[in-house]
Order: C-alpha cells, then structure tokens, then sequence
C-alpha cells in the first residue's frame, strides 16, 4: 500500500541512544479498512479506497449505508482513494496498518492547516511591511505596499498577493523520517510537525 | 499527552533532588570523548524551569572568569548522570532574567535555609 490514514496526537520529543533529542509527531495511524477496490472495467480507472474514524449512525447518509454494507464495515469518518496499485493483492475488507512503514521511511504527510481567518500580507504572504513607527508613517508598519502601475495598466494584475483567509488549507509535509513505530498500538512517530490541529485527520504517503 | 509521553517511551527521570528557581545545583553532563566517557559538571543557580512532561527545560547560570554563561538542559536527557542540591535561594519569582542585568554582589541570591 502506498499510505494510509490517521489522527494527529500531538509532539513530544523523543531520545536516541546517544542522548540526542528528536522533535517528533504522534500519529495514530490505521487499522484502516479497504472499503472499496476499484476496477479498470467498472470504473474506468484502478484504486485501492480505504477509510479511517469512526463516524455516528447519524451522520450516515443512504448511499454511504449502502456503500459500507456493501463491504461489510462499519462506516468510517473519511474515505481516501490510492491510484496506481496493484489491486490484485487486496480484497474489501482487509486491513491497512502502520506496518506497511518501516523505521528511517521518508513519508509526505499530508493534513489540513489550521484555519487562521482573514490575514495581513505579512502573516499570510511574508512581506516585511512598509514603513517605520516614526517620521509620520506609524500606520504603515504592516501595510502591503504599492499594489500596481498608474494608467497603465489601469489595473491590479491578477494573482496580486494581498490579505484574506489564511490557513484551512490542504499541506503537504514533505519527506518526513519514520522514527519510531508501535505496530499493537497502531502509532508511527514522524520527525518534525504535521499540518493541522490535534485529532485532525491526516494521510501518510510513503 | 501523558498517553503521548507514555507511547514515545520517554522515561521520566525521578532520581533527581527537588530544584526551584534560585537553588544552586550542580549538573554532572555525560561527555564522549572518542570511546570513553567521562563527566563533566557544571555548576551554577537554576534561573528558569520551563515546560512539562518530555520536553521540560531548565536553565543554570553561573559566572565563567567573569563572563555570563547559562545553559538549558533537557529535564529527561539521558546525558545528565547526576544532580546535587547544593544551597537553596530565597527568591520571589519563577524565572530569574533580572540577574542577567546584575553583577558581582547584586547577582547573589540569599540562602533559604540562613537564619
């Protein structure tokens, strides 16, 4: 398998033998249940679909119902589809653990950021601001600046890095080394942070 | 996050004397050198205790043939072998920055246990 699904535990740190100190994340990761396999014939396209969580009778709706009986498991918080496998080594129904990652593994985990609402250009793009606190311009220190050209173009050039909302968004943190795995308690320690909040679903791409 | 200190296996270090801002202590540091190992200790007045759990941090100052010096050291690290208590400070605060700004006799922190 080419990843698999968790929650986000929170960091602590963790020490080799030599005493050296890593900064690491907890992952909860899998068991995660492969719900779907999707077919050249069928669908169009090959993949592997699996799900992690756990979601409240409630908040399934009919088709999702009958998609999880379909596959005989109970209906899972999120569902994530894997292109490019080899379907034929998995059936529904099998599940995907933390033992598919190795320690010393590089893995893209992939979240969603916090949300941090509307922001400035500093915060959000890293200008460095205009101005000083003194000499009369005190209310330009976080100001963006010239936006543009007079009457030509007459116009903001699209893309213009400006303020709005910041964060909420999908990230990717890119090669990060697999510390250390508990494969009975489904927990993967991976060096450095991971986008999003705790308890906030992420995605392990090896 | 107690469950978190627990699964990343950090052993929490109890052998340690109870230290507060103002103590006087003396760390002994494990030093590799090639294949031996030595210690080395450090000696100075504890100015800060910071965070919790795994990542909790104290600062020990102390003055170096007249320069300032302060290290933070990983409450957990397997690298410290030893701490001894050896006076502890009469002090007002938590973290003891202020005595960045002193020297000589103003940087002294009074004995607890002085009459």
């Amino acid at each position: 398998m080419p990843g698999i699904l968790g929650k986000k535990l929170g960091m602590t740190n963790i020490y080799n033998d030599a005493g050296d100190s890593t900064p690491v994340t907890a992952i909860q990761a899998g068991p995660c249940p492969i719900v779907a396999i999707k077919t050249k014939e069928k669908d169009g396209y090959t993949a592997i679909q699996i799900g992690y969580g756990k979601k409240s009778k409630k908040g399934v709706n009919k088709p999702e119902t009958g998609h999880f009986a379909k596959a005989g498991i109970e209906p899972t918080r999120v569902l994530k589809e894997f292109r490019n496998v080899d379907i034929s080594d998995y059936k529904v129904g099998d599940n995907v653990t933390v033992e598919i990652l190795k320690v010393g593994d590089k893995v893209d985990v992939v979240g969603k950021s916090k949300g941090k609402g509307f922001q400035g250009v500093i915060k959000r793009h890293g200008f460095s601001g205009v101005g000083g606190r003194t000499h009369g311009q005190g209310d330009r220190e976080r100001a963006p600046g010239s936006i543009g050209q007079s009457s030509d173009p007459s116009r903001v050039l699209k893309g213009m890095k400006m303020g709005g909302r910041t964060g909420g968004k999908q990230i990717t943190s890119p090669k990060l080394k697999v510390i250390k795995i508990l494969p009975e308690e489904n927990v993967v320690f991976v060096k450095g942070a991971v986008p999003g909040a705790i308890n906030s679903i992420v995605e392990i791409n090896k | 996050m107690d469950k978190l200190k627990e699964l990343a296996g950090t052993i929490e270090r109890d052998d340690f004397p109870k230290f507060k801002a103002g103590d006087r202590i003396r760390v002994q540091v494990r030093v590799i050198e090639g294949d031996k190992e030595r210690l080395q200790s450090y000696e100075g007045d504890v100015i800060s205790i910071k965070g919790t759990g795994a990542t909790k941090t104290f600062t020990v100052r102390k003055i170096s043939s007249g320069v300032g010096v302060e290290r933070i050291f990983p409450y957990n690290t397997p690298r410290i072998a030893k701490i001894d208590l050896l006076k502890e400070g009469k002090v007002r605060r938590a973290k003891l920055y202020y005595l960045r700004n002193l020297s000589g006799k103003a940087a002294r922190i009074k004995d607890k246990n002085l009459r």
